[in-house]
């Protein structure tokens, strides 16, 4: 890999990370009213399969997408206004956190129902498929969206159609509270039984930004060479609370050493490690120039007028 | 003999109901999504997995509509099962097993089963809960013939109301108002049930019949000492049940009172509101001084923006307008006598999102 690949990912990271954190620090200012999921930890997977798409192909993704829509090059400003209900919010404060959309960006929408984007996103792909389109869509979710019956329609129907279409599965182990293990068999990988299903399958540590971005550059390809449908499943962790600006690590639903483990796992340190002059060298200069852009996306929404209370009841239909 | 009450929270009062139905019968089991979090679905099901098994009591994976159709089997075989959805947004993956197997089951085998199962959904508001996560659903639920559809207002009913919907043979969709959730009230110790299909008059009156539901109810009982300082007589039904309906409550006190309004938590078209009038003019047309009102969201999806919301949702002083316009009668009123709040888009501090 070189160098400037490596600096767009970490710079990349470094853009989700410092978001993040803001959001997370000014939160309890109450002024961004509405349920926020976070990604700090989960920045890699987001980061090295966005950086294998251009701004043609298409992604989808669920509650959780600050980091999906940030990697695929959405709009920060209108992303932060939206976050505090702002006229000038990428949804003009109608969505929220939950509910993103950057078309520019081909960003074509996050929403709040576990699974609800799934078989939309794979219908963004038979769309590209009648287009023979040279775009490919791309689909993120966690594992608790694989076990949504429309999970598994979606993935035989893609499969049947032979779609343009890569299902990206951040694997957490956590909906919520719960542990993978409390809800599927312990024995089974997600990604071999996707695989069983007819779609060829693969997974990776999410949390590697270089691994992720090399297994999604090069299955992206083969989606785009006509090759079908393909799976790939991010093994990550979530860092902070399901829902909300906070550490919840003295609840204890996760082991003391898993949350060792996860803090140890930091993408950012991974790729540092692998590129020692990236924080050696670049790390300020990035940082500077990413904190300026945090603050001028705050100023941006502080200082955007509210949407007057009529709009609420505009662009329900067509007409 | 003596019945101790305590004051207790309405999710309080929900917990109640559960240990009270399982310790009453063994067939009485409990899951959903986040059923045994530290949260406990809001305090609701806190402390049942320690008392009653990991067996009867467990959170599943996020499958609604798979496991709603396994309650229906497990019912079909005896079990009572009380499933929960954080949100009524997200049962709406079950409709296919509530609406095409369980509201039938019993009607197309010609009632040789019975489905006794339990949906609690709990209906969001505030804090930016938005297009997904704030529907109020009743009036699609209770459109299909074979559910029954439950909506409590106050602790003491939702008590009683779920025992009844526990025990009840048929499936009920038991829709609780999360800003209810912390709201205090006298609840007797132990088993009482409250009859499914029975209103309540909350208060008596000559001038106006005003039926509400859920946190509308609420909403108009904040209004009961304004009115009756104005001299306006005012009598207040709390629906409780959405369907069965009570049809003679409603149509007894129009008939006393000549002048309805109905206040509806959900959006106006094809609402229980019109429902209900629909009732009261096909049944009591004559009684009627002139046409019956409601009050309702407007017809579209809740926004998440508190600067979109701050007059979506209709509020005391809305329902007094209403009812002065109805009665042609000015009302004199103080400042709103409730706590002050931060914002319009929390019931009280106790409620900071995010959900
Ligand atoms: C259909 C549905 N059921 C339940 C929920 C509540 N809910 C929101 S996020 C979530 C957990 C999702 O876990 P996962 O898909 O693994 O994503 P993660 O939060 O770990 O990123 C749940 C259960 C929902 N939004 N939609």
């Amino acid at each position: 890999m070189n160098i400037s690949i490596a600096e767009n990912l970490y710079k990349q990271l470094l853009k989700i990370r410092i978001i993040e954190e803001e959001i997370s620090d000014r939160y309890s200012e109450e002024k961004m009213r509405c349920p926020t999921h976070l990604a700090i930890g989960q920045e890699a997977a987001a980061v090295g399969v966005c950086a294998s798409l251009n701004n043609n192909d298409y992604a989808v993704s669920g509650h959780r997408a600050h980091h999906h829509y940030i990697a695929k090059g959405g709009n920060i400003n209108k992303l932060i206004a939206e976050l505090y209900g702002k006229e000038t919010g990428c949804s003009g404060g109608k969505g929220g956190s939950m509910h993103l959309v950057d078309k520019n960006a081909g960003f074509m929408g996050s929403t709040a129902i576990v699974a609800g984007t799934i078989p939309v996103g794979v219908g963004l792909s038979l769309s590209q498929k009648l287009k023979s389109s040279k775009n490919i869509t791309c689909i993120f979710f966690g594992d608790a969206a694989t076990e949504e019956g429309v999970f598994y329609e979606s993935i035989n129907f893609a499969a049947l159609k032979d779609l343009p279409v890569l299902f990206v599965c951040e694997n957490n182990r956590f909906s919520c509270f719960t542990h993978l293990s409390q809800r599927q068999p312990e024995s089974r990988k997600i990604f071999q039984m996707v695989s069983a299903m007819g779609i060829e399958s693969f997974e990776c540590d999410g949390n590697d930004v270089i691994s992720v971005y090399n297994m999604a550059n090069q299955i992206t390809k083969t989606i785009k060479n006509g090759e079908g449908p393909k799976f790939l499943e991010l093994h990550t962790d979530r860092w902070l609370e399901h829902c909300g600006p906070n550490y919840d690590d003295d609840l204890g639903y996760r082991s003391k050493i898993e949350i060792k483990k996860s803090r140890e796992n930091d993408p950012i340190k991974i790729l540092e490690k692998k590129f020692p002059e990236l924080s050696s060298s670049k790390k300020n200069s990035i940082k500077k120039e990413l904190n300026l852009l945090t603050e001028q996306a705050f100023v941006f929404a502080e200082n955007s007028n509210f949407p007057p209370e009529k709009e609420a009841y505009t662009n329900l239909y067509s007409q | 003999m003596t019945i101790t009450k305590k004051q207790i929270t309405f999710s309080q009062a929900i917990n109640d109901a559960i240990q009270t139905a399982m310790a009453i019968d063994k067939s009485v089991i409990c899951y959903g999504l986040g059923v045994t979090d530290p949260n406990g679905i809001f305090g609701s099901t806190i402390g049942l997995e320690e008392k009653f098994g990991s067996q009867r009591v467990f959170d599943i994976p996020a499958s609604e509509n798979a496991v709603t159709g396994v309650a229906i089997g497990a019912a079909l075989d005896g079990v009572r099962p009380v499933v929960v959805h954080q949100r009524s947004d997200f049962s709406l993956l079950t409709l296919d097993q509530m609406i095409n197997n369980a509201a039938k089951w019993r009607y197309m085998f010609n009632g040789i089963h019975s489905v006794p199962i339990t949906n609690r959904l709990i209906v969001g508001r505030g804090w930016g809960q938005g297009p997904t996560h704030s529907q109020n659903l009743q009036a699609l639920f209770s459109h299909i013939p074979g559910l029954k559809v439950i909506m409590p207002s106050t602790t003491y009913d939702v008590k009683g109301l779920l025992l009844s919907s526990v025990f009840d043979d048929d499936p009920v969709i038991f829709l609780e108002h999360r800003w209810l959730y912390n709201q205090v009230g006298l609840v007797p110790e132990g088993d009482y049930r409250i009859p499914i299909g029975k209103a309540k008059i909350i208060n008596k009156g000559e001038d106006i019949t005003v039926v509400g539901m859920s946190y509308m109810t609420i909403e108009a009982l904040n209004l009961i000492a304004v009115l009756s300082e104005n001299k306006i007589s005012c009598e207040l039904i709390d629906l409780r049940s959405i369907k069965p309906i009570d049809s003679k409550c409603i149509i007894d006190s129009v008939k006393k009172t000549g002048n309805l309004l109905v206040l509806d938590t959900a959006c106006k078209f094809g609402s229980v509101a019109s429902e209900i009038i629909t009732l009261v003019v096909e049944e009591c047309f004559s009684y009627l001084k002139q046409s019956p009102r409601r009050i309702t969201l407007p017809d579209f999806p809740v926004p998440t923006s508190p600067a979109l919301t701050s007059n979506f949702y209709p509020q005391d002083l809305k329902i007094m307008e209403v009812i002065s316009e109805m009665l042609s009668k000015k009302i004199n009123h103080q400042k709103q006598e409730r706590p002050p709040i931060s914002m319009h888009d929390i019931p009280g501090d106790w409620f900071k999102g995010p959900f």
